[in-house]
């Protein structure tokens, strides 16, 4: 049996630990042994951003984190966007801008743009499609997305 | 991935301890690296030694003469969100919001793509025109060295078992200096260089004679060049296109390519001629704002 280390961090506001070896990812924690299967594994190589998680308010790919490496840190998941039943103003808009076809980049996606909405409420489209550039979808040729998210920028500042 | 140990020293005299202790080890800063080529059985090692704990290597700061040192895994991101350095040191920027997306440049870091020393490694040419240096330490002390003198071959370099980066020390720049770098590559983000070129002028009081210029090639040879000739070339010139094509010329005869999936020999050739010359056009148009 593998030695595991103890790990305590906070994930998705609440303080937690768990059990992991040093050569899982913090993907491979996330899914396997927290059950916390929304984030997705594309490329499993740092490409792709489908695995895209926050790190201490930073996104990070998550198969390119250890696990052990989340000891004292803030992690939030996508499975922390929503407010209990109430869905992120990203989430609401994917789904008006139809910003998603098979659904496994769009995790990674919502939790980055959080990233970028969260510190820069304003950004314009040039800097959403920069700011998106470390996501990959194969499906929607982009558009619906960068809409998706300009069209949520536009809802947080009614609500601000 | 093989089983591995994961060890966190929070000072440098406890990471040098780690490395004498019999295993074979890397080091993790960013992870965007070595943790995709130990999982694709690129790399082997028995122990990965976690650098993010250790001050020295975390933090960056201004010298009293206008120098910054950069600690080798302070991620891009928190570098090129300091205005500071944005507005005294452009360069700097140019290349550390170019290395992968958003989610890379969390993590990501000069050590790390340094220490990586890919041929075509996007932070080199730029570091090498400001004319850095590294600071390496091990048990047995530290030493300093030229950036363009690290590195020995694809994926090789200087260290030394025991031996990791501290810092990298970007010395004061003169007074009418201005720097820049950029690469090319087939789409706007997120890809490997072709050619990548940094480029340094210093301009005399009068702003029309060059008194010195450094140009840095890569990914057109087994290590990132420093083309001290092209730089040479330019001293006591005036700022014109054709000193400009010169020292372009001079690169680009440095230059030795292979062809592979991102580019072949003549496009890289051509590429290096190109971006060497509006490297220094643009490091010209910064001098003159200096």
């Amino acid at each position: 049996m593998p030695r595991r280390t103890h790990i305590q961090t906070t994930l998705n506001g609440e303080e937690i630990d768990f059990l992991c070896e040093p050569r899982q990812s913090l993907l491979e924690v996330l899914r396997d042994e927290l059950g916390l299967t929304g984030t997705k594994e594309g490329c499993n190589n740092g490409n792709c951003g489908a695995c895209s998680v926050l790190m201490d308010g930073r996104v990070v790919n998550s198969c390119c984190v250890l696990g052990v490496e989340a000891e004292g840190c803030d992690v939030v998941t996508i499975e922390g966007v929503a407010e209990g039943e109430t869905l992120h103003p990203l989430q609401q808009c994917f789904l008006e801008e139809a910003a998603l076809q098979c659904g496994v980049c769009t995790p990674g996606f919502i939790v980055a743009a959080k990233a970028l909405l969260d510190s820069e409420p304003d950004a314009d489209e040039g800097r959403v499609r920069h700011w998106l550039a470390g996501n990959l979808c194969r499906c929607t040729g982009y558009d619906k997305i960068v809409r998706a998210v300009l069209k949520a920028s536009e809802m947080e500042e009614v609500s601000a | 991935m093989k089983e591995i140990d994961y060890l966190a020293p929070s000072s440098l005299g406890e990471a040098y301890a780690a490395l004498q202790n019999g295993k074979t080890s890397a080091f993790l800063a960013g992870g965007t690296d070595i943790i995709v080529q130990l999982r694709e059985g690129r790399k082997e090692v028995d122990q990965l030694i976690d650098v993010k704990h250790i001050p020295e290597l975390m933090s960056y700061a201004w010298t009293d003469d206008g120098g910054l040192v950069i600690g080798a895994s302070v991620p891009f991101a928190e570098i090129y969100e300091d205005d500071e350095i944005v507005r005294r040191l452009p360069c700097v920027i140019d290349c550390a919001t170019l290395v992968g997306g958003i989610q890379i440049q969390s993590r990501a870091c000069f050590g790390g793509n340094i220490g990586n020393s890919g041929p075509a490694a996007d932070t080199v040419p730029a570091l090498i025109a400001l004319g850095a240096t590294l600071t390496l330490g091990s048990a047995d002390g530290t030493r300093d060295l030229p950036l363009e003198d690290f590195f020995t071959g694809p994926g090789q370099n200087v260290l030394g078992p025991g031996e990791l980066i501290i810092t990298i020390n970007v010395p004061p720049q003169p007074a009418n200096s201005g720097s820049f770098f950029h690469r090319f590559i087939p789409r706007n983000e997120m890809d490997i260089a072709v050619v990548n070129v940094g480029a340094r002028i210093d301009l005399d009081a009068s702003g029309e004679r060059i008194e010195g210029a450094r140009i840095s090639v890569g990914a057109v040879a087994p290590v990132p060049l420093f083309v001290a000739a092209a730089g040479d070339a330019l001293v006591g010139e005036t700022p014109t296109e054709d000193s400009f094509a010169r020292a372009a010329d001079i690169a680009a005869e440095a230059a030795t390519p292979i062809t592979d999936m991102r580019g072949s020999i003549a496009q890289r050739v051509h590429l290096t001629r190109v971006l060497t010359y509006r490297a220094l056009d643009r490091a010209l148009e910064r001098a003159r704002e200096a």
